[in-house]
């Protein structure tokens, strides 16, 4: 039976214990239902729950750790003398894997039969075109011991199979009859679900955190790949970026970085003025109908998707740039500093544009949080509403908006489609702002898409890329959160 | 007897520093304040006594137009201070607040040092020239506030630092420091322990003795003990308005005295 079908059992086996559990409960109480412990529904649910939850949670872990079983069980079978150089275990586990599938399609296609598939020869059966046939294709010629291993490989997959479907069946069966021998009018079902309700969103919530720590995981393997083919200096301390594909590719992270804070800054240098200054008029000046149009107008504005921010700095404000600073004496300022439209500028902009309802919001929840006694303490001392502003309400509410700012700032380091479009590709350590530049994140992009090598170190720097941009996002969240924690007034 | 007339001579030589008349305030649909007149007299303490919701807050707060902070709020009517309209087209909110200065129900200190706190009202009206001049005024209003002792060892202290009667008292020296004519206080000691209740009573009485001190009250005792005029306020009216004395033994009005006995209220 596959996956599907058997949850689909589940699911139809809990729908009817719902419905039987409802029933004994209410038969049990004689129809009344003041005279049960819980109302009906939870006694149906009890049921249900008991025939599902073990029976789910047991096919997940099984789905899971099944797979990985067997391809330890099955590695172990190949002699090590089979492996070729330069590759490794893996290689020909896919092998493996791959002629097992082709057996299960060529037996279900009826080319061959089970019995056939037992007494093959790999010397004889000249394997690897016919399964080419079948659109499955081999880098090599089948060895008998990869087909032996693909046999064992086919059978103890099926039989897991088997003994899943069953187990899990069981299970169900299990459930089922213990929850529905205990329904009884007095049994408390409504505490039970509840029980059964707190784990629901136990694992919910461990499952956010789960991923979270399996993502850091599965960069972290690939940094330490990288690390194990390129040196750890050249990555942190060089200065030049420059893969290639012929192998002696300078990859090293600084100007990356350099492009990817000077961008940021440019932004935090649009965004947080504004964005405060919108914050302030908007929480302090601004009349009630104004604040009612203008705050939602404000924060459609992070409602954009950044794709189309990325063209609004192409074909807009770069342009728009290019016409003041370049162009000679047509252009506005007769300068000749700026020949494309991609620089850190561009990009920097209109990614301050993009953060702006970011720190205004944020900064606007704050400022409303500053208790109205600061402020008529300060103005019933003869101070106008921008002294008390600037000397009462934002010393107050501070240490709230540099947390904002460093939240602001960590969305700028990870944006991507802005600086893929506005910034430029060119790696290079300079503090002209309106020459191209190239970010962390657009590098990531650029080495992982497209027809490469999946295992040479011009890919994997990637991962290391990412990591180090999450080590530092990560770092910039966990300090506003401090500063946040630690400075803020505490008003009743 | 002999201590009433005595009262009412001393309240007959001292002139009239306030006196509103025809006040009305609606807050959107609400009619707060209806039809007040009040006269307000110099180093006097003028206490509003009444129930809650019955304008007392809002007609102190119409004395240095902190109203206008609020939007749906409308005033029709005329104080005047010194004889001055202060609702005129031609005053400015904020001199006239640095005139009438105001500590409000619950101790507000600002987040900064306990000086700073004092300091900020001198600073925004460029009260001084050197340091040492603002260091005069500091020291001077917060002896005035009788909270000098506690803490001139620790001027640089956050002032949210210090326990609640503190912090009222560094309120009020906040308000002094800007030198105002008229005091507003709307309930100082409802968020006070006895002890710093008694402490800002006594403050409240030395400063009556230097200018106009308008004081919000729940407590009839408080009023009795610390004011030297009453005015009962009830259901937006401006019900009796006397010497504190003849308010508390002898109310004209039947309401007052159903309010004072605790029949109302």
């Amino acid at each position: 039976m596959t996956t599907f079908w058997l949850v689909a059992c589940l699911i139809l086996l809990s729908a009817a214990g719902f419905a039987l559990g409802r029933h004994r409960a209410l038969a049990s109480a004689g129809g009344q239902v003041r005279n049960l412990h819980s109302l009906p529904n939870y006694y149906g649910a009890n049921v249900a729950l008991s025939i599902s939850v073990p029976a789910l949670a047991v096919l997940a872990v099984w789905l899971l750790a099944q797979p990985m079983f067997i391809e330890t069980r099955v590695a172990s079978t190949i002699p090590s003398h089979l492996i070729p150089e330069n590759t490794n275990i893996g290689l020909m586990m896919s092998d493996v894997r791959r002629i097992s599938e082709g057996l299960n399609i060529a037996i279900s296609q009826g080319i061959m039969s089970k019995s056939e598939v037992v007494f093959l020869d790999a010397e004889t059966s000249d394997l690897r075109s016919r399964l080419g046939s079948l659109g499955i294709a081999l880098g090599s010629d089948v060895r008998p011991e990869i087909l032996d291993a693909a046999r064992s490989y086919r059978s103890m997959s099926h039989d897991g199979r088997l003994m899943m479907t069953i187990v899990v069946g069981l299970l169900a069966l299990i459930g089922f009859s213990r929850s529905y021998g205990r329904t009884d009018k007095d049994y408390r079902a409504r505490n039970v679900v509840e029980r059964g309700v707190m784990g629901l969103l136990i694992v919910a919530a461990s499952l956010a955190v789960l991923t979270t720590v399996g993502i850091v995981f599965s960069m972290l393997f690939e940094t330490v790949n990288f690390f194990g083919q390129h040196g750890w200096r050249d990555f942190f301390f060089g200065t030049t970026w420059a893969p290639n594909f012929r192998g002696d590719s300078e990859l090293s992270m600084l100007p990356l970085l350099w492009g990817t804070l000077y961008i940021s800054f440019i932004a935090l240098l649009v965004a947080v003025p504004v964005g405060l200054f919108a914050a302030i008029y908007l929480s302090e000046y601004a009349t009630a109908t104004t604040r009612s149009f203008a705050k939602p107008l404000l924060e459609i504005l992070a409602g954009i998707p950044t794709i189309v921010y990325g063209l609004f700095a192409l074909l807009t404000v770069g342009p728009m740039l290019v016409k003041v600073f370049g162009r000679g004496d047509q252009g506005l300022l007769g300068l000749d500093w700026m020949s494309g439209a991609t620089s850190v500028l561009t990009a920097g902009l209109v990614m301050g544009i993009m953060l702006i309802p970011f720190v205004s919001s944020l900064s606007d929840d704050i400022i409303n949080a500053v208790p109205q006694s600061m402020r008529d303490g300060s103005l019933g001392l003869g101070a106008t509403k921008s002294e008390t502003v600037r000397q009462v309400v934002i010393p107050a509410a501070l240490p709230g908006i540099v947390g904002a700012v460093l939240l602001a700032a960590s969305r700028a380091i990870g944006e991507t489609m802005i600086v893929v479009m506005g910034a430029g590709a060119i790696a290079k350590l300079s503090v002209n702002p309106l020459e191209s530049m190239t970010t962390i994140t657009t590098r990531i992009v650029s080495q992982l898409t497209g027809d490469t090598d999946f295992s040479s170190p011009e890919t994997l720097v990637a991962f290391a890329l990412g990591l180090s941009l999450f080590v530092l996002t990560l770092g910039l969240n966990i300090l506003a959160l401090y500063i946040v924690r630690t400075y803020r007034e505490q008003y009743d | 007897m002999n201590d009433m007339t005595l009262m009412e001579r001393k309240v007959e030589t001292q002139d009239i520093k306030i006196e509103a008349s025809d006040v009305q305030v609606h807050y959107g649909d609400t009619h707060a304040i209806k039809d007040v007149n009040v006269k307000i007299e110099d180093k006097t303490v003028t206490a509003f006594i009444g129930p809650s919701g019955c304008g007392k807050s809002t007609f102190l707060r119409c004395l240095n137009r902190m109203n206008d902070t609020i939007q749906t709020c409308r005033f029709t009517g005329k104080i005047l201070l010194d004889g001055e309209d202060i609702y005129d087209k031609r005053v400015d909110p904020v001199q006239l607040r640095a005139k009438v200065g105001m500590v409000f129900q619950k101790p507000n200190p600002f987040p900064k040092s306990i000086y700073d706190n004092v300091a900020y009202g001198p600073k925004i009206h460029g009260m001084f020239n050197t340091k040492s001049e603002l260091d005069e005024i500091v020291e001077t209003a917060l002896r005035r506030a009788a909270i000098w002792e506690e803490v001139k060892d620790r001027l640089q202290a956050p002032g949210t630092g210090l326990s609640g009667g503190q912090q009222q008292r560094l309120c009020i020296a906040r308000a002094v420091a800007t030198k105002p004519e008229v005091l507003l206080m709307d309930e100082p000691c409802s968020a006070l322990d006895p002890i710093a209740t008694a402490q800002v009573e006594e403050l409240i009485d030395e400063l009556g003795q230097r200018f106009s001190v308008v004081i919000v009250t729940h407590s009839m005792q408080q009023a009795a003990r610390v004011s030297q005029k009453t005015a009962f306020f009830h259901m937006g009216n401006l019900v009796e308005f006397g010497e504190t004395g003849q308010v508390f033994t002898n109310p004209k009005d039947p309401r007052t005295e159903s309010y004072i006995t605790g029949r109302i209220g």
